[in-house]
């Protein structure tokens, strides 16, 4: 009723919150990792957007060098880019701790620029493209919509991988220790636990989740060097409205912020890359700390 | 004192060979300053190929007119119009800087004439591509030289409405340029029969096109324009395809498409693709010979925007040497008295709208059968005359013509 009140019909509607979905599962995995890393390491990384590009072009080289497909690469891009950002950790940002978060935001935003200009450099600005493995070649219809099943698979994965983070922090022994860390890490290692490289490690699957997102978006983008500053201003502000270092606000704000998005580009498409933003000051007003966020 | 005598008189006289050299030109160096995208969305199309292309020009006259040494300086406006004036009043201001060259992105090139009418400086348009400029927003300084949506609606949307695809729904990049391209666009298809169903105004650079090719394929229009250019176009075509839009039985018109985006997408992706074009490198000797040497510079084949970057700031320098001057209103003068005679245009004539006037071409994207390798990807379907393709000067509504 309202569908054709506003003249669309609930078929193209259906599309768009099932595309907001899909969108909302990248958000999801790119914020979660964000999340991970604030909670721990108290740092604004804005290194992100960069590091999920090297997922991508990790992807690439693999193929490309060692003739490892897809899906090896859904294993190994990650660990590689992981690694990199425990080289990262250890040797930049530990350096950081304990002063300003100022600091380490203007740290990761330089190591952005200068990673993205060098890939620019190399590569070039449109970017390489990277084929769409063949067993999820084509797609499906859904009567409303044309689903490839490529995307199908991105929406899958993505859930699968932030249910498993969440119940690697909330109920394993190894996640009661990063949450301690969080909370109060003199005391932890007070206990005889390893902080340290309990952040390091933190640091390393948050990166790991940024390129994990990157192998995913290889195939429907462009392998681009500029697709990760498009996307990581938007997954801010999924981080701030679910509360920075919230891991369930991470997801469901990302999932919901996709879904929100994807309706404002049916009813007003110019608005599409705005409406987070405003959902984002609204939610800063009424819950300063985000929707899943304590309180400081 | 003898010795500080000697030296103040061999100074004087140097000083005065100096200015006698280049008695017309002012502050003794004919500087141009380069405005592109050198990181973003739009410099593979225009970037950092612009300014070798320029520097080609410069290497042609040995780096002097006129006795003058030719200076080059460029900058990355990152797309914002805010940069490019500021950079620009800067160069204009204290750097003396005698004309502006390249200036991709139209939002920067509106900017830049902005400055350039305060300053009475040239500004030397080729990556831009809104008609307005030699319009609406035209003024008497502003040239530009490669190409211009309407060429582009003459070229790809009446060859599109002559295959049968007489109804159109466009996806258009918010900003001046995509506007500007839809309604050249429409006027073109509406002229020949045709019907526009609606339109979508997607955010400036976007990165995902699904939702925005759903809408376009609920519209069921024959065809779907896509009113943008760059990363832009190259995401909408990848989406198409991803969504099966072209097997379901749509046509995708890339209205604004370069060469480097092919290049980007792959053959596989891209063939059958209509485009027009300002230039292609493997048309005739001069191109091929000209593209050769930009390919073993820049390891890629020069673009229209390139070419014509190339083709602007020779014709500009052309013009000092027969003048032996740098003043504005001189050079563009004998700009416009000198048809335009290079590799990238035959008898190019400049009008007083500020539009060189030019061949165009209309290109198919080769199929990976017909390609013998990397960048032999079009083939010359039609030459577009350029009275055809720009309109004759009595339809400019520019004030100043």
């Amino acid at each position: 009723m309202l569908t054709d009140l506003l003249g669309f019909p609930p078929q193209v509607l259906f599309g768009q919150l099932l595309l907001g979905l899909i969108n909302g599962a990248f958000y999801a995995v790119l914020s979660l990792g964000l999340a991970v890393i604030f909670g721990l390491l108290n740092i604004v990384n804005f290194a992100h957007g960069a590091l999920y590009m090297l997922g991508a072009f990790a992807t690439l080289g693999l193929t490309q060098y060692l003739g490892i497909g897809y899906w090896g690469a859904l294993i190994f891009a990650p660990l590689i880019v992981g690694a990199i950002g425990v080289g990262l950790e250890r040797v930049l940002l530990r350096r950081l701790s304990g002063i300003d978060h100022l600091y380490g935001l203007l740290l990761t935003f330089g190591l952005a620029l200068v990673i993205e200009g060098t890939f620019v450099k190399l590569f070039g600005a449109s970017g390489i493209p990277y084929p769409t493995p063949e067993a999820l070649q084509g797609g499906v219809n859904l009567g409303f919509m044309f689903l490839p099943f490529y995307r199908g698979w991105v929406v899958v994965a993505s859930l699968a991988v932030c249910v498993a983070t969440w119940y690697l922090f909330e109920r394993t022994k190894i996640g009661a220790y990063l949450r301690a860390g969080t909370e109060n890490p003199r005391l932890l290692q007070a206990f005889g636990v390893n902080v340290p490289l309990l952040t390091t490690l933190a640091y390393g699957y948050g990166v790991a989740l940024a390129a994990f997102a990157g192998v995913l978006a290889a195939p429907i983008t462009q392998v681009n060097p500029l697709m990760g500053s498009n996307l990581i201003i938007v997954v801010f502000a999924v981080v701030v409205i679910g509360g920075m270092g919230s891991i369930m606000g991470a997801v469901v704000t990302g999932l919901s912020m996709g879904i929100i998005e994807g309706l404002t580009k049916v009813f007003w498409p110019e608005a599409s890359s705005t409406v987070i933003f405003v959902v984002m000051a609204i939610v800063l007003v009424l819950r300063p700390a985000g929707l899943f966020g304590k309180p400081a | 004192m003898k010795l500080f005598k000697k030296l103040a008189a061999s100074a004087s006289v140097l000083a005065m060979l100096a200015s006698g050299a280049s008695a017309e030109i002012s502050d003794g160096v004919v500087k141009i300053g380069l405005l592109t995208d050198m990181s973003g969305t739009y410099s593979d199309v225009a970037g950092p190929g612009t300014i070798t292309a320029a520097e080609m020009a410069i290497e042609e006259f040995g780096g002097t007119v006129a006795g003058a040494p030719i200076e080059l300086v460029s900058a990355d406006h990152q797309n914002k119009a805010d940069i490019s004036a500021n950079k620009a009043r800067q160069w204009g201001d204290t750097e003396q800087v005698d004309a502006f060259a390249e200036l991709v992105t139209t939002s920067v090139a509106m900017a830049v004439f902005e400055v350039a009418k305060q300053q009475n400086k040239i500004a030397l348009v080729s990556g831009a591509a809104s008609s307005p400029l030699t319009n609406d927003a035209c003024i008497p300084t502003g040239l530009h030289w490669t190409y211009n949506t309407r060429a582009l609606g003459v070229g790809t949307g009446s060859a599109v409405v002559a295959e049968g695809g007489d109804s159109w729904f466009f996806l258009t990049a918010d900003y001046a340029f995509g506007e500007a391209l839809q309604n050249d666009v429409s006027k073109v298809v509406e002229a020949a029969g045709g019907k526009v169903l609606g339109s979508v105004k997607h955010p400036f650079p976007a990165s995902d096109f699904s939702s925005f090719m759903l809408q376009a394929q609920a519209s069921g229009a024959k065809v779907i324009g896509l009113a943008n250019a760059g990363g832009d176009t190259i995401n909408a075509i990848k989406a198409a395809k991803e969504f099966g839009i072209v097997e379901a039985g749509q046509k995708i018109a890339g209205l604004l498409v370069f060469l480097s985006d092919v290049h980007a997408l792959g053959l596989d992706t891209a063939q059958g693709l209509q485009m027009t074009v300002s230039f292609y490198w493997d048309m005739n000797d001069e191109t091929r010979e000209w593209s050769r040497r930009f390919f073993e510079k820049t390891g890629k084949m020069p673009t229209g925007i390139q070419a014509g970057t190339y083709s602007s700031v020779r014709h500009y320098l052309k013009a000092i040497e027969a003048t032996g001057s740098d003043d504005t209103d001189t050079v563009v003068a004998k700009m416009r008295e000198m048809p335009v005679e290079d590799m990238f245009a035959h008898g190019g004539v400049l009008r007083t709208d500020g539009r060189m006037v030019h061949d165009m071409y209309l290109a198919e994207v080769k199929s990976p059968a017909d390609s013998s390798g990397p960048w032999d990807y079009l083939k010359i379907v039609r030459t577009i005359p350029g009275e055809e393709a720009f309109g004759p000067l009595s339809e400019s509504t520019c004030p100043t013509k």
